[in-house]
Protein backbone atom coordinates (compact mmCIF):
# COMPACT_ATOMS: atom_id res chain seq x y z
CA UNK A 1 0.00 0.00 0.00
CA UNK A 2 1.30 3.49 -1.15
CA UNK A 3 2.35 5.97 2.11
CA UNK A 4 -1.16 7.96 1.51
CA UNK A 5 0.58 10.91 3.15
CA UNK A 6 1.30 13.70 1.03
CA UNK A 7 2.95 17.19 2.00
CA UNK A 8 -0.06 19.36 1.55
CA UNK A 9 -1.21 22.82 3.16
CA UNK A 10 -4.47 22.89 4.85
CA UNK A 11 -7.12 23.00 2.17
CA UNK A 12 -9.50 24.47 4.54
CA UNK A 13 -8.98 26.34 7.72
CA UNK A 14 -9.51 23.90 10.34
CA UNK A 15 -12.88 25.28 12.36
CA UNK A 16 -10.87 28.07 14.51
CA UNK A 17 -7.80 28.36 15.99
CA UNK A 18 -9.04 27.98 20.08
CA UNK A 19 -7.84 30.25 22.47
CA UNK A 20 -9.52 29.05 25.76
CA UNK A 21 -8.96 31.10 29.23
CA UNK A 22 -8.90 28.14 30.89
CA UNK A 23 -5.02 26.20 32.13
CA UNK A 24 -5.62 22.90 31.23
CA UNK A 25 -3.55 20.50 33.52
CA UNK A 26 -3.43 16.48 32.88
CA UNK A 27 -4.21 14.40 36.19
CA UNK A 28 -4.06 10.50 36.65
CA UNK A 29 -6.01 8.62 38.43
CA UNK A 30 -4.64 4.19 39.12
CA UNK A 31 -6.79 2.59 40.54
CA UNK A 32 -7.36 -1.68 40.82
CA UNK A 33 -7.29 -4.11 40.36
CA UNK A 34 -9.65 -3.50 37.16
CA UNK A 35 -12.01 -6.51 35.53
CA UNK A 36 -12.88 -5.44 32.00
CA UNK A 37 -16.49 -6.77 30.60
CA UNK A 38 -14.53 -9.49 28.78
CA UNK A 39 -13.42 -11.51 32.26
CA UNK A 40 -9.93 -10.31 32.47
CA UNK A 41 -8.50 -8.26 35.16
CA UNK A 42 -5.62 -6.21 35.40
CA UNK A 43 -4.20 -5.37 38.83
CA UNK A 44 -4.10 -1.58 37.99
CA UNK A 45 -5.66 1.23 35.26
CA UNK A 46 -4.78 4.89 34.54
CA UNK A 47 -7.20 7.12 33.73
CA UNK A 48 -6.00 10.46 32.26
CA UNK A 49 -8.63 13.10 33.30
CA UNK A 50 -8.84 17.49 33.55
CA UNK A 51 -11.05 19.39 35.67
CA UNK A 52 -12.41 22.61 34.91
CA UNK A 53 -14.10 25.35 37.32
CA UNK A 54 -15.05 24.52 40.79
CA UNK A 55 -16.47 21.86 42.83
CA UNK A 56 -18.74 23.63 44.97
CA UNK A 57 -19.37 22.83 48.76
CA UNK A 58 -22.35 20.58 48.49
CA UNK A 59 -20.67 19.10 45.34
CA UNK A 60 -23.64 19.35 43.18
CA UNK A 61 -22.32 21.30 40.03
CA UNK A 62 -20.36 18.57 38.84
CA UNK A 63 -21.02 17.73 34.98
CA UNK A 64 -18.96 14.85 33.49
CA UNK A 65 -18.25 15.53 29.86
CA UNK A 66 -17.35 12.66 27.34
CA UNK A 67 -15.29 12.24 24.17
CA UNK A 68 -16.34 10.98 21.53
CA UNK A 69 -13.16 8.16 19.50
CA UNK A 70 -10.80 10.47 18.39
CA UNK A 71 -11.21 12.55 21.09
CA UNK A 72 -9.44 12.74 25.06
CA UNK A 73 -9.55 14.83 27.81
CA UNK A 74 -8.34 17.44 26.93
CA UNK A 75 -11.80 19.13 26.42
CA UNK A 76 -11.24 22.86 26.83
CA UNK A 77 -8.40 25.45 27.77
CA UNK A 78 -5.06 25.34 27.12
CA UNK A 79 -2.26 23.40 27.93
CA UNK A 80 0.70 25.42 28.81
CA UNK A 81 3.07 22.13 28.54
CA UNK A 82 1.48 21.08 25.49
CA UNK A 83 0.67 23.75 23.20
CA UNK A 84 0.18 22.34 20.37
CA UNK A 85 -3.01 20.11 21.58
CA UNK A 86 -6.22 21.41 20.76
CA UNK A 87 -9.18 21.12 23.13
CA UNK A 88 -11.96 19.48 21.25
CA UNK A 89 -15.04 21.22 22.75
CA UNK A 90 -13.75 24.84 23.55
CA UNK A 91 -16.70 26.17 22.04
CA UNK A 92 -18.88 24.69 24.80
CA UNK A 93 -16.81 24.92 27.89
CA UNK A 94 -15.28 27.79 29.87
CA UNK A 95 -16.24 30.73 31.78
CA UNK A 96 -19.83 32.03 30.70
CA UNK A 97 -20.01 29.34 27.82
CA UNK A 98 -22.40 26.68 27.68
CA UNK A 99 -20.66 24.89 30.29
CA UNK A 100 -20.21 27.75 32.71
CA UNK A 101 -16.67 26.71 34.43
CA UNK A 102 -17.67 29.94 36.88
CA UNK A 103 -21.18 27.69 37.67
CA UNK A 104 -20.72 24.37 37.10
CA UNK A 105 -17.34 21.74 38.07
CA UNK A 106 -16.26 19.98 34.22
CA UNK A 107 -14.77 16.66 34.14
CA UNK A 108 -13.25 15.35 31.38
CA UNK A 109 -11.04 11.68 31.48
CA UNK A 110 -9.48 9.83 28.43
CA UNK A 111 -11.66 6.56 27.52
CA UNK A 112 -9.79 2.91 28.59
CA UNK A 113 -8.34 1.77 25.54
CA UNK A 114 -7.42 5.00 23.97
CA UNK A 115 -3.85 6.83 23.81
CA UNK A 116 -3.74 10.02 25.32
CA UNK A 117 -2.47 8.98 29.31
CA UNK A 118 -5.44 6.20 29.82
CA UNK A 119 -4.41 2.93 30.17
CA UNK A 120 -4.54 1.10 26.84
CA UNK A 121 -2.36 -0.63 23.76
CA UNK A 122 0.02 1.78 23.69
CA UNK A 123 1.23 1.59 27.33
CA UNK A 124 3.37 -0.01 28.85
CA UNK A 125 2.28 -3.30 30.44
CA UNK A 126 4.16 -3.38 33.55
CA UNK A 127 4.44 -7.14 33.93
CA UNK A 128 6.45 -7.14 30.33
CA UNK A 129 7.80 -3.73 30.83
CA UNK A 130 7.02 -3.53 27.19
CA UNK A 131 3.36 -1.87 25.34
CA UNK A 132 0.54 -4.16 25.51
CA UNK A 133 0.01 -4.10 21.57
CA UNK A 134 -2.83 -6.83 21.11
CA UNK A 135 -2.52 -8.08 24.97
CA UNK A 136 -4.68 -5.29 25.86
CA UNK A 137 -8.10 -6.73 26.91
CA UNK A 138 -11.21 -5.59 24.76
CA UNK A 139 -12.15 -2.65 25.84
CA UNK A 140 -16.33 -2.13 25.85
CA UNK A 141 -18.20 1.24 26.57
CA UNK A 142 -18.95 -0.10 29.71
CA UNK A 143 -15.70 -0.73 30.58
CA UNK A 144 -15.02 3.39 29.93
CA UNK A 145 -17.99 4.24 32.16
CA UNK A 146 -17.08 1.65 34.99
CA UNK A 147 -14.10 3.48 34.66
CA UNK A 148 -15.07 7.02 34.91
CA UNK A 149 -17.48 6.03 37.88
CA UNK A 150 -14.36 4.89 39.65
CA UNK A 151 -12.78 8.83 39.00
CA UNK A 152 -16.29 10.26 40.46
CA UNK A 153 -16.04 8.61 43.25
CA UNK A 154 -12.42 9.45 43.77
CA UNK A 155 -13.86 13.27 43.61
CA UNK A 156 -16.12 12.37 46.11
CA UNK A 157 -19.18 13.23 43.93
CA UNK A 158 -22.23 11.53 44.95
CA UNK A 159 -24.22 12.45 41.67
CA UNK A 160 -23.35 13.83 38.85
CA UNK A 161 -25.46 17.57 37.61
CA UNK A 162 -24.86 16.16 34.33
CA UNK A 163 -23.18 13.82 32.00
CA UNK A 164 -23.07 14.92 28.21
CA UNK A 165 -21.10 14.13 25.01
CA UNK A 166 -21.40 13.43 21.37
CA UNK A 167 -21.02 10.04 19.31
CA UNK A 168 -18.79 7.76 21.10
CA UNK A 169 -19.47 9.87 24.15
CA UNK A 170 -23.12 9.75 23.66
CA UNK A 171 -22.58 6.29 23.88
CA UNK A 172 -21.01 6.59 27.39
CA UNK A 173 -23.93 8.81 28.42
CA UNK A 174 -26.29 6.04 27.71
CA UNK A 175 -24.48 3.78 29.40
CA UNK A 176 -23.97 5.81 32.58
CA UNK A 177 -27.55 6.52 32.64
CA UNK A 178 -28.55 2.58 32.25
CA UNK A 179 -26.94 1.41 34.56
CA UNK A 180 -25.79 3.64 37.09
CA UNK A 181 -28.88 6.05 36.79
CA UNK A 182 -28.65 6.78 40.58
CA UNK A 183 -24.95 8.89 39.99
CA UNK A 184 -27.50 11.48 37.64
CA UNK A 185 -29.56 13.99 37.63
CA UNK A 186 -29.48 14.34 33.99
CA UNK A 187 -28.14 12.80 30.63
CA UNK A 188 -27.25 14.72 27.46
CA UNK A 189 -26.76 12.13 24.71
CA UNK A 190 -26.36 13.96 21.85
CA UNK A 191 -25.96 12.65 17.65
CA UNK A 192 -25.56 9.04 18.65
CA UNK A 193 -27.17 5.49 19.28
CA UNK A 194 -28.10 2.96 21.45
CA UNK A 195 -26.81 0.52 19.47
CA UNK A 196 -24.54 0.48 16.52
CA UNK A 197 -25.49 0.15 13.31
CA UNK A 198 -24.11 -2.27 10.53
CA UNK A 199 -23.63 0.91 8.67
CA UNK A 200 -21.85 2.56 11.36
CA UNK A 201 -19.80 -0.78 11.96
CA UNK A 202 -18.86 -0.99 8.38
CA UNK A 203 -17.00 2.02 8.08
CA UNK A 204 -15.08 1.26 11.20
CA UNK A 205 -14.56 -1.97 9.58
CA UNK A 206 -12.69 -0.54 7.00
CA UNK A 207 -10.77 1.67 9.15
CA UNK A 208 -9.50 -1.30 10.99
CA UNK A 209 -8.38 -3.05 7.53
CA UNK A 210 -6.58 -0.07 6.48
CA UNK A 211 -4.60 -0.67 9.68
CA UNK A 212 -3.67 -3.76 10.00
CA UNK A 213 -3.30 -4.01 6.27
CA UNK A 214 -0.58 -1.81 6.56
CA UNK A 215 2.74 -3.68 6.57
CA UNK A 216 4.06 -1.50 9.10
CA UNK A 217 1.38 -2.89 11.48
CA UNK A 218 3.32 -6.25 12.36
CA UNK A 219 0.55 -7.85 14.20
CA UNK A 220 0.60 -4.61 16.43
CA UNK A 221 3.65 -5.06 17.64
CA UNK A 222 5.42 -1.85 15.89
CA UNK A 223 6.42 0.57 19.02
CA UNK A 224 9.66 -0.21 19.40
CA UNK A 225 10.08 -0.05 15.26
CA UNK A 226 10.87 3.46 13.57
CA UNK A 227 8.12 2.80 10.80
CA UNK A 228 4.40 2.75 12.19
CA UNK A 229 1.13 1.88 10.50
CA UNK A 230 0.42 5.58 9.65
CA UNK A 231 -0.58 5.59 6.27
CA UNK A 232 -3.00 2.81 7.50
CA UNK A 233 -3.97 4.91 10.40
CA UNK A 234 -4.46 7.68 7.82
CA UNK A 235 -6.49 5.93 5.50
CA UNK A 236 -9.14 5.10 8.36
CA UNK A 237 -9.12 8.54 9.23
CA UNK A 238 -9.91 9.58 5.75
CA UNK A 239 -13.14 7.64 5.78
CA UNK A 240 -13.87 8.67 9.58
CA UNK A 241 -13.85 11.67 8.05
CA UNK A 242 -15.87 11.71 5.33
CA UNK A 243 -18.59 9.64 7.54
CA UNK A 244 -18.38 12.75 9.98
CA UNK A 245 -19.21 15.31 6.62
CA UNK A 246 -22.41 15.75 4.63
CA UNK A 247 -22.78 16.08 1.29
CA UNK A 248 -24.31 19.63 1.43
CA UNK A 249 -21.31 20.25 3.89
CA UNK A 250 -18.52 19.51 1.22
CA UNK A 251 -20.25 21.81 -0.81
CA UNK A 252 -20.64 24.51 1.36
CA UNK A 253 -16.66 23.88 2.13
CA UNK A 254 -16.07 23.93 -1.90
CA UNK A 255 -14.51 20.90 -1.64
CA UNK A 256 -15.53 20.15 -5.34
CA UNK A 257 -12.98 22.75 -6.34
CA UNK A 258 -9.73 21.69 -8.04
CA UNK A 259 -6.56 22.77 -6.36
CA UNK A 260 -5.27 23.95 -9.65
CA UNK A 261 -7.31 25.19 -12.54
CA UNK A 262 -4.56 24.64 -15.08
CA UNK A 263 -5.37 21.28 -15.64
CA UNK A 264 -4.96 20.44 -19.70
CA UNK A 265 -1.94 19.45 -21.41
CA UNK A 266 0.28 16.34 -20.61
CA UNK A 267 -1.25 14.98 -17.75
CA UNK A 268 -0.34 11.26 -17.26
CA UNK A 269 -1.68 8.48 -14.85
CA UNK A 270 1.20 9.54 -12.31
CA UNK A 271 -0.51 12.65 -11.88
CA UNK A 272 -3.03 10.18 -9.48
CA UNK A 273 -1.10 10.58 -6.67
CA UNK A 274 -1.30 13.89 -6.43
CA UNK A 275 -4.59 15.32 -4.87
CA UNK A 276 -6.58 17.60 -6.94
CA UNK A 277 -9.48 18.29 -5.70
CA UNK A 278 -10.03 20.27 -2.10
CA UNK A 279 -12.04 17.52 -0.85
CA UNK A 280 -9.05 15.16 -1.65
CA UNK A 281 -6.34 17.71 0.17
CA UNK A 282 -8.90 18.14 3.40
CA UNK A 283 -8.52 14.62 3.48
CA UNK A 284 -5.22 13.76 2.77
CA UNK A 285 -4.15 16.23 5.32
CA UNK A 286 -6.28 15.38 8.10
CA UNK A 287 -5.67 11.92 7.67
CA UNK A 288 -1.91 12.74 7.77
CA UNK A 289 -2.15 14.54 10.45
CA UNK A 290 -4.38 12.38 12.36
CA UNK A 291 -0.76 9.69 13.66
CA UNK A 292 0.72 12.55 15.30
CA UNK A 293 -1.96 12.50 18.39
CA UNK A 294 -3.15 8.78 17.64
CA UNK A 295 -2.32 5.66 18.09
CA UNK A 296 -3.29 2.96 15.37
CA UNK A 297 -4.12 0.03 17.61
CA UNK A 298 -6.00 2.28 20.19
CA UNK A 299 -7.97 3.00 17.14
CA UNK A 300 -8.65 -0.70 16.77
CA UNK A 301 -9.60 -0.96 20.27
CA UNK A 302 -12.17 2.07 20.61
CA UNK A 303 -13.89 1.44 16.99
CA UNK A 304 -14.23 -2.18 18.44
CA UNK A 305 -15.82 -0.90 21.61
CA UNK A 306 -18.24 1.24 19.30
CA UNK A 307 -19.10 -1.32 17.10
CA UNK A 308 -20.14 -3.81 20.65
CA UNK A 309 -22.19 -1.16 22.07
CA UNK A 310 -25.83 -2.38 22.17
CA UNK A 311 -28.06 -1.28 25.06
CA UNK A 312 -30.59 -3.57 23.65
CA UNK A 313 -28.59 -7.29 23.70
CA UNK A 314 -30.56 -7.71 27.24
CA UNK A 315 -33.61 -8.68 25.87
CA UNK A 316 -33.94 -7.09 22.20
CA UNK A 317 -36.31 -4.03 23.71
CA UNK A 318 -34.69 -0.73 24.09
CA UNK A 319 -36.75 0.37 26.82
CA UNK A 320 -35.55 -2.32 29.07
CA UNK A 321 -32.55 -0.65 28.99
CA UNK A 322 -33.38 2.64 31.11
CA UNK A 323 -35.68 0.90 33.21
CA UNK A 324 -33.61 1.92 36.08
CA UNK A 325 -33.69 5.44 34.80
CA UNK A 326 -37.03 6.77 35.74
CA UNK A 327 -35.99 9.60 37.43
CA UNK A 328 -32.93 10.80 35.14
CA UNK A 329 -33.84 13.88 32.89
CA UNK A 330 -32.85 13.23 29.31
CA UNK A 331 -31.33 16.19 26.61
CA UNK A 332 -31.38 13.93 23.41
CA UNK A 333 -29.58 15.94 20.21
CA UNK A 334 -29.59 15.33 17.31
CA UNK A 335 -28.63 16.82 13.70
CA UNK A 336 -30.64 17.06 10.39
CA UNK A 337 -27.81 15.85 8.03
CA UNK A 338 -26.15 13.75 10.42
CA UNK A 339 -26.03 10.78 7.90
CA UNK A 340 -24.00 8.25 10.23
CA UNK A 341 -26.05 8.55 13.66
CA UNK A 342 -28.99 9.58 12.04
CA UNK A 343 -31.69 11.45 13.85
CA UNK A 344 -34.36 8.15 13.83
CA UNK A 345 -31.56 6.96 16.16
CA UNK A 346 -32.45 9.72 18.59
CA UNK A 347 -36.15 9.50 17.94
CA UNK A 348 -36.08 5.88 18.67
CA UNK A 349 -34.07 6.88 22.32
CA UNK A 350 -36.49 9.21 23.51
CA UNK A 351 -39.61 6.85 21.79
CA UNK A 352 -38.28 4.33 24.59
CA UNK A 353 -37.82 6.75 27.40
CA UNK A 354 -41.63 7.98 26.53
CA UNK A 355 -42.55 4.75 27.22
CA UNK A 356 -41.12 4.74 30.24
CA UNK A 357 -42.36 8.30 31.34
CA UNK A 358 -39.03 9.14 31.85
CA UNK A 359 -38.87 12.71 31.36
CA UNK A 360 -36.88 13.90 27.81
CA UNK A 361 -36.57 16.79 25.56
CA UNK A 362 -35.54 16.46 22.39
CA UNK A 363 -34.46 19.01 19.86
CA UNK A 364 -33.36 17.51 15.56
CA UNK A 365 -31.01 20.75 15.29
CA UNK A 366 -31.21 21.77 11.54
CA UNK A 367 -27.73 21.93 10.24
CA UNK A 368 -25.82 21.11 7.38
CA UNK A 369 -22.52 19.67 8.74
CA UNK A 370 -23.29 16.12 9.52
CA UNK A 371 -21.76 13.93 12.46
CA UNK A 372 -19.73 17.23 12.57
CA UNK A 373 -22.34 19.67 13.84
CA UNK A 374 -22.00 18.99 17.31
CA UNK A 375 -18.81 20.13 17.34
CA UNK A 376 -19.70 22.85 14.51
CA UNK A 377 -22.93 24.36 15.66
CA UNK A 378 -21.45 26.10 19.11
CA UNK A 379 -24.23 29.09 18.74
CA UNK A 380 -27.28 26.66 18.75
CA UNK A 381 -25.68 24.51 21.12
CA UNK A 382 -24.90 26.99 23.46
CA UNK A 383 -28.32 28.57 23.20
CA UNK A 384 -30.13 25.08 24.16
CA UNK A 385 -27.49 23.68 26.56
CA UNK A 386 -27.41 26.76 28.51
CA UNK A 387 -31.23 26.94 28.85
CA UNK A 388 -31.62 23.17 29.80
CA UNK A 389 -28.37 23.48 32.40
CA UNK A 390 -30.76 26.85 34.06
CA UNK A 391 -33.70 24.86 33.80
CA UNK A 392 -32.07 21.98 35.69
CA UNK A 393 -30.72 24.22 38.10
CA UNK A 394 -33.98 26.18 38.47
CA UNK A 395 -35.64 22.70 39.23
CA UNK A 396 -32.89 21.64 41.79
CA UNK A 397 -33.87 24.98 43.94
CA UNK B 1 -46.56 32.46 13.93
CA UNK B 2 -46.67 31.12 16.75
CA UNK B 3 -45.39 34.43 19.00
CA UNK B 4 -48.31 36.44 17.60
CA UNK B 5 -51.29 33.95 17.52
CA UNK B 6 -54.10 35.04 19.90
CA UNK B 7 -54.31 32.49 23.19
CA UNK B 8 -57.71 33.50 24.55
CA UNK B 9 -58.34 29.99 25.35
CA UNK B 10 -55.21 29.78 27.78
CA UNK B 11 -57.63 30.29 31.35
CA UNK B 12 -60.24 28.34 30.19
CA UNK B 13 -57.50 25.16 29.39
CA UNK B 14 -56.15 25.97 33.27
CA UNK B 15 -59.83 25.68 34.78
CA UNK B 16 -60.36 22.68 33.08
CA UNK B 17 -57.01 20.75 34.40
CA UNK B 18 -56.52 19.65 37.88
CA UNK B 19 -54.08 20.58 40.24
CA UNK B 20 -50.80 18.74 40.05
CA UNK B 21 -51.72 16.82 37.01
CA UNK B 22 -49.95 15.01 34.49
CA UNK B 23 -50.17 16.87 31.10
CA UNK B 24 -48.83 16.40 27.25
CA UNK B 25 -49.37 19.13 24.92
CA UNK B 26 -49.88 18.44 21.41
CA UNK B 27 -48.37 21.48 18.91
CA UNK B 28 -47.12 23.41 22.14
CA UNK B 29 -45.57 25.97 20.08
CA UNK B 30 -43.11 28.16 21.94
CA UNK B 31 -44.72 26.49 25.22
CA UNK B 32 -47.13 29.30 26.62
CA UNK B 33 -50.36 27.14 27.23
CA UNK B 34 -47.71 24.80 29.05
CA UNK B 35 -45.73 27.19 31.19
CA UNK B 36 -49.04 28.94 32.06
CA UNK B 37 -50.31 25.52 32.97
CA UNK B 38 -46.76 24.92 35.05
CA UNK B 39 -47.30 28.70 36.90
CA UNK B 40 -51.12 28.56 37.58
CA UNK B 41 -52.17 24.69 38.23
CA UNK B 42 -48.51 23.31 39.25
CA UNK B 43 -48.69 20.53 36.54
CA UNK B 44 -46.10 18.02 35.50
CA UNK B 45 -45.95 19.03 31.48
CA UNK B 46 -44.33 17.89 28.35
CA UNK B 47 -44.66 19.59 24.88
CA UNK B 48 -44.72 18.01 21.49
CA UNK B 49 -43.94 20.34 18.70
CA UNK B 50 -42.76 20.29 14.83
CA UNK B 51 -40.52 23.49 14.57
CA UNK B 52 -37.31 23.66 15.68
CA UNK B 53 -37.21 27.35 16.69
CA UNK B 54 -40.39 26.87 18.76
CA UNK B 55 -39.02 23.82 20.52
CA UNK B 56 -35.68 25.97 21.19
CA UNK B 57 -37.98 28.77 22.89
CA UNK B 58 -39.51 26.23 25.06
CA UNK B 59 -36.28 24.62 26.49
CA UNK B 60 -35.90 28.39 26.93
CA UNK B 61 -38.44 28.79 29.30
CA UNK B 62 -37.57 25.57 31.18
CA UNK B 63 -40.39 23.49 29.63
CA UNK B 64 -40.11 19.87 28.73
CA UNK B 65 -40.32 19.07 25.01
CA UNK B 66 -40.17 16.79 22.56
CA UNK B 67 -39.74 18.08 18.52
CA UNK B 68 -41.51 15.48 16.40
CA UNK B 69 -44.57 15.45 14.00
CA UNK B 70 -48.10 14.75 15.08
CA UNK B 71 -49.16 13.14 12.12
CA UNK B 72 -46.23 10.45 12.90
CA UNK B 73 -48.57 9.25 15.92
CA UNK B 74 -47.84 9.24 19.63
CA UNK B 75 -46.37 5.58 19.25
CA UNK B 76 -44.75 4.68 22.46
CA UNK B 77 -46.62 6.75 24.69
CA UNK B 78 -48.31 3.94 26.86
CA UNK B 79 -52.05 4.04 27.28
CA UNK B 80 -53.64 5.95 29.61
CA UNK B 81 -50.27 7.40 30.63
CA UNK B 82 -51.11 11.31 31.26
CA UNK B 83 -54.40 12.90 33.29
CA UNK B 84 -54.16 15.36 30.00
CA UNK B 85 -53.55 15.11 26.38
CA UNK B 86 -53.89 19.03 24.97
CA UNK B 87 -54.41 19.83 21.38
CA UNK B 88 -55.05 23.59 21.23
CA UNK B 89 -55.19 25.68 18.55
CA UNK B 90 -53.56 22.81 16.14
CA UNK B 91 -56.74 20.43 15.58
CA UNK B 92 -57.05 22.23 11.92
CA UNK B 93 -52.98 22.01 10.89
CA UNK B 94 -53.65 18.27 10.91
CA UNK B 95 -53.65 15.81 7.89
CA UNK B 96 -55.63 12.90 9.96
CA UNK B 97 -57.35 14.13 13.08
CA UNK B 98 -59.07 11.88 13.48
CA UNK B 99 -56.02 9.17 13.93
CA UNK B 100 -54.19 12.11 16.46
CA UNK B 101 -57.55 12.55 18.57
CA UNK B 102 -57.93 8.74 19.02
CA UNK B 103 -54.18 8.49 19.90
CA UNK B 104 -54.67 11.19 22.19
CA UNK B 105 -57.58 9.40 23.49
CA UNK B 106 -55.48 5.90 24.06
CA UNK B 107 -52.66 7.85 26.01
CA UNK B 108 -54.69 10.20 28.30
CA UNK B 109 -57.21 9.90 31.05
CA UNK B 110 -59.12 12.89 29.42
CA UNK B 111 -58.35 14.94 26.63
CA UNK B 112 -58.79 18.78 26.16
CA UNK B 113 -59.49 20.07 22.52
CA UNK B 114 -59.53 23.84 21.81
CA UNK B 115 -60.61 24.89 18.20
CA UNK B 116 -60.90 28.50 16.26
CA UNK B 117 -64.72 28.40 15.19
CA UNK B 118 -65.02 28.95 11.44
CA UNK B 119 -68.72 28.94 12.24
CA UNK B 120 -68.62 32.55 13.84
CA UNK B 121 -71.38 34.79 12.53
CA UNK B 122 -68.78 36.75 10.89
CA UNK B 123 -67.20 34.10 9.22
CA UNK B 124 -70.42 33.17 7.83
CA UNK B 125 -71.52 36.45 6.67
CA UNK B 126 -67.64 36.52 4.66
CA UNK B 127 -69.01 33.79 2.54
CA UNK B 128 -72.50 34.39 2.32
CA UNK B 129 -71.87 38.37 1.18
CA UNK B 130 -68.94 38.92 0.19
CA UNK B 131 -67.94 34.98 -1.18
CA UNK B 132 -64.67 35.06 0.42
CA UNK B 133 -63.25 31.94 2.37
CA UNK B 134 -63.50 33.10 5.78
CA UNK B 135 -60.36 33.12 8.07
CA UNK B 136 -60.87 31.38 11.42
CA UNK B 137 -61.63 34.59 13.80
CA UNK B 138 -58.67 33.92 16.06
CA UNK B 139 -56.19 32.86 13.46
CA UNK B 140 -55.67 35.43 10.88
CA UNK B 141 -54.23 32.94 8.88
CA UNK B 142 -55.20 33.84 5.19
CA UNK B 143 -55.72 30.74 2.88
CA UNK B 144 -52.30 31.37 0.88
CA UNK B 145 -50.67 31.40 4.51
CA UNK B 146 -47.35 29.89 5.67
CA UNK B 147 -49.38 26.37 6.55
CA UNK B 148 -52.50 24.26 5.20
CA UNK B 149 -55.94 24.59 7.84
CA UNK B 150 -58.36 23.09 7.22
CA UNK B 151 -61.48 25.03 8.31
CA UNK B 152 -63.46 23.26 10.94
CA UNK B 153 -66.95 24.74 12.97
CA UNK B 154 -67.86 23.78 16.49
CA UNK B 155 -70.95 22.29 15.04
CA UNK B 156 -68.49 20.18 12.59
CA UNK B 157 -66.74 19.36 15.45
CA UNK B 158 -70.09 18.40 17.88
CA UNK B 159 -71.57 16.05 14.82
CA UNK B 160 -68.13 14.36 14.73
CA UNK B 161 -68.08 13.38 18.11
CA UNK B 162 -71.33 12.14 18.19
CA UNK B 163 -70.78 9.46 15.26
CA UNK B 164 -67.52 8.38 16.98
CA UNK B 165 -69.64 8.28 19.59
CA UNK B 166 -66.92 9.99 21.76
CA UNK B 167 -68.46 11.83 25.17
CA UNK B 168 -67.82 15.60 25.55
CA UNK B 169 -67.38 15.73 29.25
CA UNK B 170 -66.94 19.55 29.66
CA UNK B 171 -67.25 22.28 26.98
CA UNK B 172 -66.22 26.24 27.71
CA UNK B 173 -67.17 28.60 24.56
CA UNK B 174 -65.82 32.02 24.24
CA UNK B 175 -66.38 34.99 21.90
CA UNK B 176 -62.69 36.55 22.06
CA UNK B 177 -61.44 36.34 25.68
CA UNK B 178 -64.75 35.87 27.35
CA UNK B 179 -67.50 33.58 27.90
CA UNK B 180 -70.24 32.75 25.76
CA UNK B 181 -73.11 32.25 28.28
CA UNK B 182 -76.03 30.63 26.09
CA UNK B 183 -74.31 27.67 24.33
CA UNK B 184 -77.13 27.13 22.54
CA UNK B 185 -75.98 30.32 20.85
CA UNK B 186 -72.53 28.95 20.50
CA UNK B 187 -71.78 27.57 17.10
CA UNK B 188 -72.71 31.54 15.42
CA UNK B 189 -71.42 33.37 18.54
CA UNK B 190 -68.05 31.49 19.68
CA UNK B 191 -64.78 32.15 18.70
CA UNK B 192 -63.37 29.76 20.10
CA UNK B 193 -64.11 26.41 21.45
CA UNK B 194 -63.01 24.15 24.38
CA UNK B 195 -64.21 20.23 25.33
CA UNK B 196 -62.94 17.94 27.15
CA UNK B 197 -63.47 14.53 25.83
CA UNK B 198 -63.16 11.19 26.66
CA UNK B 199 -62.83 8.00 24.62
CA UNK B 200 -66.32 5.81 23.99
CA UNK B 201 -65.46 2.74 26.23
CA UNK B 202 -63.73 4.49 29.20
CA UNK B 203 -66.94 4.69 31.85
Amino acid sequence: MPKAVAQTPPAVALNGRYQGEIQAVDQFLRFGPFRFACGKELPEVVLAYQTYGELNADRSNAILICHALSGNQHAAGRMPDRPTSRPWWDDCIGPGKAFDTNRFFVICSNVLGSCSGSSGPAEINPATGRHWALDFPIVTIADMVKAQVRLIDHLGIAKLLSVAGGSMGGMQVLQWASHHPDRLVSAMPIATTARHSPMQIAFDAVGREAITRDPYWHGGDYYDRTEKPDAGLAVARMVGHITYLSEQSMHEKQFGDRLNRDVGSGRTGRDFLKPEFQVESYLLYNGQKFPERFDANAYLYVTKAMDDFDLTQATGRLADAFRQAVDVKFLVLSFTSDWLYPSHQSRDLVRALNALGITVTYVDIDSVWGHDAFLLEPDRMTRILTNYLNGLAAGQT
Amino acid sequence: MHDVRARPDLTAIAELVTEGSRVLDLGCGTGELLAYLIEAKSVRGTGIELHEEAVMDCVGKGLTVVQGNLNDGLEDYPDQSVDYVILSQTLHYLNRPVRVLQEMMRVGRQVVVSLPNWGHWRARLDLVLKGRMPEAPILPEPWHGARRWQAVTIADFLEFCLIERIQVLDSIYLAGTRPVKNPSTAKWRATTGVFVLQAPHTR
